[in-house]
């Protein structure tokens, strides 16, 4: 479903990511995890072209993504993106969040649009939010929305960019509970993350990003339990 | 001092048909300006080197010469150029537009530039195409952001159009002028426009609040 072969990615002399090359299998749950400034953000972004690779190739459902002739939007509409920030328009209620894309790009019907925005609603357990404007949320409501909003599209791939980082404690769990509900549903998934326990429950495979290197990918019970490189290993006393 | 407003009294009928033309001035020039003021803004921050020069360069130009300069430019050169009689009128709306559009550009750029990157990032990635996102998720947020400063200019533009009064333009201006002249009383004509044009800034302003109000429903 997504397959990355040596990425590399610099920022100016940053040298962010280091020849990354890894796969990511239709419907397989994938956590990324490492220290800040690892490159997991970074790596996550290029999925869909918010950065563009310096090196190396992307493909997303066999369409190579980095090559300057693919149409990249088309690609995004099946990738859906929640980011750490939420990033709701605030000028539209969020039923509106939920359908404009829907409308406007994929050029569903209104009703078409709003039954399926009103259900994934129900989904995210916000139905009664519909007509608010997101400032009028707290930040997991936010981020409930932010999925639903790209639910909306009907992806089948979703990529979380630290869904739960800018949440208070209390948040956290709706958040991570929804996304443990859609992880079962079958869509692809990639999630930035520092939540461990989460990644160690939900996810079939974690990526353990140091220094723009992609220096282990294993199942969560494996790499939890016995992480082969010391770097891992450091990483994992510090946080768990 | 002796004021003889009952002298000019007869003549405020036709100054005040004079505030039809400068609202006609007014509201022309500023659709102008926000149309192009807004593609302005756009060019400048694209990616295309080419508009983007353009941007630049006509604001430099407008914002570096007189307005004033610029009707007399528009108002005579241009029928001793290309032959095509320009009257006061077009040649008023289409100067103070262009000259208002350079301002405004720089306003709606800043606009654009302080709404959140992860909006247009937001937007990419359900695939929203560039266009559509400017005009459905950027520019509406932009806007609210500098409504004042919006604001701000449609009332110098207001303020502006008197400028039409020195090619013939019978807008307030002239038409106190014009009064003046006829009576030898300078006072009574001049402060009579100044009101109207208080009272019309006022009533925009309200409008703007009204409007401002409403765009922070959302907040």
């Amino acid at each position: 479903m997504i397959n990355v072969q040596n990425l590399h990615k610099s920022f100016g002399k940053l040298h962010v990511l280091k020849d990354i090359t890894t796969e990511i299998r239709r419907g397989e749950v994938v956590a990324i995890i490492g220290p800040s400034g690892s490159g997991k953000s970074t790596l996550l972004r290029c999925l869909n072209l918010l950065e563009v690779p310096s090196e190396g190739t992307v493909f997303i459902d066999g369409k190579n993504i980095t090559d300057p002739k693919t149409d990249i939007m088309k690609v995004r509409q099946n990738v859906g993106m929640v980011f750490q920030h939420f990033h709701l328009f605030p000028h539209m209620t969020v039923l509106d969040n939920l359908t404009y894309a829907p409308l406007k790009v994929k050029g569903m019907s209104k009703s078409d649009a709003k039954a399926r925005a009103l259900e994934l609603l129900a989904r995210v357990g916000l139905a009664d939010k519909a007509d608010v404007f997101p400032s009028r949320l707290s930040g997991g409501q936010k981020q409930r929305v932010a999925i639903a909003r790209s639910l909306a599209m009907e992806p089948e791939i979703m990529l979380f960019d630290e869904p739960t980082s800018a949440l208070d404690p209390e948040m956290v769990k709706e958040v991570l509970d929804v996304m443990k509900g859609l992880a079962h549903t079958g869509i692809t998934m990639a999630i930035v993350t520092h939540e461990m326990g989460f990644a160690r429950e939900v996810a079939d495979r974690v990526l353990f990003l140091e220094d723009g290197r992609l220096i282990e990918d294993a199942p969560p019970a494996e790499f939890f339990s016995s992480p082969k490189s010391p770097r891992a290993q450091q990483f994992l006393e510090k946080v768990l | 001092m002796n004021l003889q407003f009952d002298v000019i009294a007869p003549s405020i009928p036709y100054i005040l048909d004079g505030l039809w033309m400068t609202l006609q001035f007014t509201l022309l020039a500023a659709l102008c300006s926000i149309i192009l003021g807004t593609v302005l803004a756009v060019f400048k921050i694209s990616a295309l080197k080419p508009l983007k020069w353009f941007g630049m360069i006509y604001t430099f130009y407008f914002r570096g010469t007189p307005l004033i300069l610029n009707i007399a430019l528009f108002y005579f050169a241009i029928p001793q150029f290309t032959g095509y009689k320009i009257d006061a009128f077009e040649a008023g709306v289409l100067v103070l537009g262009l000259n208002s559009a350079a301002y405004l550009s720089e306003t709606i750029r800043g606009g654009i530039m302080a709404v959140d990157k992860g909006q247009r990032e937001a937007a990419l990635s359900l695939g929203v195409p560039y266009s559509r996102m400017m005009r459905d998720i950027i520019l509406p947020q932009a806007v609210k952001n500098i409504l004042p400063a919006m604001v701000n200019e449609a009332i110098l533009l207001l303020k502006d159009t008197a400028i039409v009064s020195t090619i013939g333009g019978a807008e307030l201006m002239y038409r106190a002028t014009v009064v003046s002249g006829e009576h030898y009383l300078y006072f009574e004509p001049m402060i009579i426009v100044a009101g109207i044009y208080l009272v019309v800034v006022l009533l925009l302003t309200l409008v703007a609040n009204g409007l401002e109000r409403r765009m922070r429903r959302s907040d």
